[in-house]
């Protein structure tokens, strides 16, 4: 029988984690992600969650461990943000090279300095490039779900590579709203424990995590390029497969009232929430836009850009993190527009960065966002600028 | 010695477990120290490599020196990656998934840079948390995989290519970090110093490391040709006048209880052992001198610990 309870983001990551019956946990604590492994070490304390916490010294021993117990054959789990997740980064590579099915949460939040604990996306998007298989949700329910779909994903054979879950720290992270939770039984029915990688065992010695020669290193690279594309492939049967057994399901992007819109902005996380209201209240107003919210970041589902985005006219990307220095906008417009681009979709792009640092996202910023791109809907002209809303110059 | 494991060379396992064909340097003392660790440990064992010289040594893709499950991630992190391993493992066996009286030892294999340097705090996390892991650490002193560099575990006046001997440097300006110190200070079960020239005292450590629960650690003295400058027929040769001249002390410290194991009642100068190495080729007599001073306090310090004079006087 479904409970619906009331949950933060972190504590709906808590409750995934214990019903995947996950073995090792290892993590060290940081703002805004505390509240998950508080959540945890309450379970495995209370006799809840039969696991083990590694109390390590610091994300990069956090994300190690996770890969040793990983290795020895255990489900596993960890969450960070921010400077932990910068701190882990080296062995963010190599959880995912070495092949083992981690799943890992992140509160999102700005990265130092000047230090600010609140939420953007600056650190998911330093670990673009790692090899993980990166969501970014954008509620509680959604964060739940999504955990135990990573652990499908990710345990799956043809895949057997890590899976952060984002979600913005604070704004999602601390607050509560329904979720609806299944039966523990039925999570483990849908997620059973088989070890489909290769482990640490001594009745089968294996080697893992040799020297690789320029003759050999490419293949093991390739090898990954290969699982990511088709993890593509087997996200989208797992969202369908958890939605006949859970009745949700969220696809790897999610388009909102886009079908007859002319003009489409692009969001991530909570501030999806924020934009879809902004469209209805845009649309009273006669103007025809829609919305598309990016649910998988890495790997790029490139289809369901183009799928989307190919009849409106101009589009606008919002992001919550700066790429410094690149050659126009933020890090998910260079995504989008690399996707329309390859895919031969002709609209006129534009970059939008807001909701840096925790700076609040009102629906008037998003209202504003609209409106210049309708203004460059109507002019027809390519815009090379990107706007900084809501910033003090 | 409580548990005296084996007693002579004959008792020592025969069984091979490191495989030949590896690309180690010839004479590399961290070879031969591999042999034995995995003669010691048994097949039931997993080990946890960290980055450096028996790591790139032994498993160019696509073979491999290591019989048993073997696992390397990353340079700093092989304390923290065996945290992992062993806490699985428990995990494992208390549901049932592997049986329950498989003794599974967990060891990781590090350097000194990997030891003394970056990966001392996974080190000090693994030793608090009390995981029942054994780390050896084959201490050569220097970066040796990346071409002779300082450490921390370097010695004072010891010649590397970032602390040259020129009018200014002469070699490297400080003594060696007390890691064993470092070590037992966490108040584990079972720390031990040992050498290669002392096959048998080496094995029975290695044996009462995994023996007893909870971490313990062994710092094993390990000669790199190469990196110090010695002929590649002198490895144990230079290992035995370490502890000969009490550059080197083998001991133990079980539950706090401090012993040595090598006792060395007429102690040989130094210069026995500097002159055999390359490394310290720039010293002047006076430098000599001052190292031998250094020595002496150490073999005090130790006789002090020891409560008796295990080491003696130089004689020769």
């Amino acid at each position: 029988m479904v409970k619906r309870t009331s949950l933060s983001s972190n504590y709906a990551v808590a409750y995934a984690v214990k019903m995947a019956d996950v073995d090792v946990i290892a993590a060290y604590p940081i703002t805004p992600q505390t509240h998950i492994v508080e959540k945890l070490s309450e379970f495995i304390a209370n006799g809840e969650l039969d696991a083990e916490m590694i109390h390590v010294e610091s994300e990069h021993s956090a994300m190690s461990a996770t890969i040793g117990a990983s290795a020895a054959g255990a489900r596993v789990f960890t969450a960070t943000a921010s400077q932990g997740l910068e701190l882990m980064h080296e062995i963010l590579h190599i959880a995912s090279g070495m092949r083992l099915p981690i799943v890992m949460a992140v509160a999102s939040r700005a990265l130092s300095p000047p230090i600010n604990i609140w939420s953007d996306y600056s650190d998911i998007m330093n670990a673009r490039d790692t090899g993980w298989i990166i969501y970014i949700v954008s509620s509680a329910q959604e964060a739940f779900d999504t955990i135990i779909q990573a652990y499908k994903l990710a345990e799956n054979k043809e895949v057997l590579l890590p899976v952060m879950v984002a979600f913005d720290g604070f704004v999602l992270s601390h607050t509560f709203e329904a979720v609806d939770l299944p039966e523990e039984e039925e999570v483990r029915r849908f997620i059973p424990k088989q070890v489909t990688w290769y482990t640490l065992d001594p009745e089968n010695p294996m080697t893992l995590g040799p020297l690789g020669p320029p003759e050999w290193y490419y293949e093991f690279k390739y090898q990954q390029v290969v699982a990511l594309n088709k993890a593509l492939e087997i996200a989208k049967q797992v969202d369908d497969e958890y939605g006949k057994v859970f009745g949700r399901k969220y696809g790897l992007v999610e388009p909102y009232r886009l079908d007859d819109a002319e003009i489409a902005i692009v969001a991530y996380g909570a501030l999806a929430s924020t934009a879809k209201a902004a469209v209805d209240e845009a649309r009273k107003n006669g103007v025809k836009v829609g919305l598309l919210r990016l649910r998988l970041f890495r790997p790029s589902p490139v289809e369901e850009i183009a799928k989307y985005l190919e009849n409106v006219k101009a589009v606008g990307v919002m992001d919550r993190a700066i790429s410094f220095g690149a050659p126009y906008g933020g890090p998910v417009f260079a995504d989008i527009m690399e996707a329309l681009y390859m895919k031969g979709v002709d609209t006129l792009l534009s970059s939008f960065i807001l909701g840096i640092g925790g700076r609040p996202m009102y629906l008037h910023d998003v209202l504003t966002v609209i409106n210049k791109v309708k203004e460059i809907a109507e002019s027809g002209r390519r815009t090379i600028e990107t706007y900084y809303i809501g910033v003090r110059e | 010695m409580t548990n005296q494991y084996y007693r002579s060379i004959a008792d020592l396992p025969r069984e091979e477990l490191f495989a030949r064909g590896h690309r180690m340097c010839q004479g590399c003392a961290a070879a031969l120290i591999m042999r034995w660790l995995t003669k010691a440990i048994g097949k039931d064992a997993i080990i946890v490599n960290a980055t450096g010289c028996v790591e790139v040594t032994t498993t160019v893709y696509p073979y491999t020196a290591w019989k048993h499950p073997w696992i390397h991630v990353a340079f700093e992190n092989a304390a923290a990656v065996a945290s992992g391993v062993e806490t699985a493992i428990k995990m494992l066996k208390k549901k049932g998934r592997i049986p329950k009286d498989k003794d599974i030892k967990i060891v990781v294999v590090a350097g000194d840079g990997g030891t003394y340097d970056i990966g001392l705090q996974a080190l000090s996390g693994m030793l608090e948390r009390y995981h029942d892991v054994m780390y050896v650490l084959y201490d050569n002193e220097a970066y040796m995989n990346t071409g002779i560099q300082r450490s921390g575990g370097t010695p004072l006046y010891a010649w590397t290519t970032t602390t040259p001997a020129g009018t200014v440097w002469r070699g490297e300006r400080r003594p060696k970090k007390p890691i064993t110190d470092i070590v037992a200070a966490h108040r584990i079960p079972y720390v031990a110093t040992a050498n290669p020239a002392y096959i048998v005292d080496m094995m029975n450590k290695f044996k009462k490391g995994l023996e007893i629960e909870g971490p313990t650690f062994i710092h094993v003295f390990s000669p790199c040709t190469p990196g110090w400058r010695i002929d590649t027929a002198k490895t144990i040769e230079v290992s035995r006048l370490a502890v000969l001249t009490a550059v080197w002390v083998n001991y133990e410290i079980e539950n706090g209880e401090f012993r040595v194991t090598s006792p060395v009642p007429r102690r040989k100068h130094v210069r026995h052992y500097l002159k055999l190495q390359g490394r310290f080729r720039h010293m002047t007599e006076q430098e000599i001198e001052e190292f031998q001073k250094y020595i002496d306090k150490e073999v005090e310090r130790i006789n002090k610990l020891a409560g008796k004079e295990v080491i003696g006087p130089v004689v020769e």
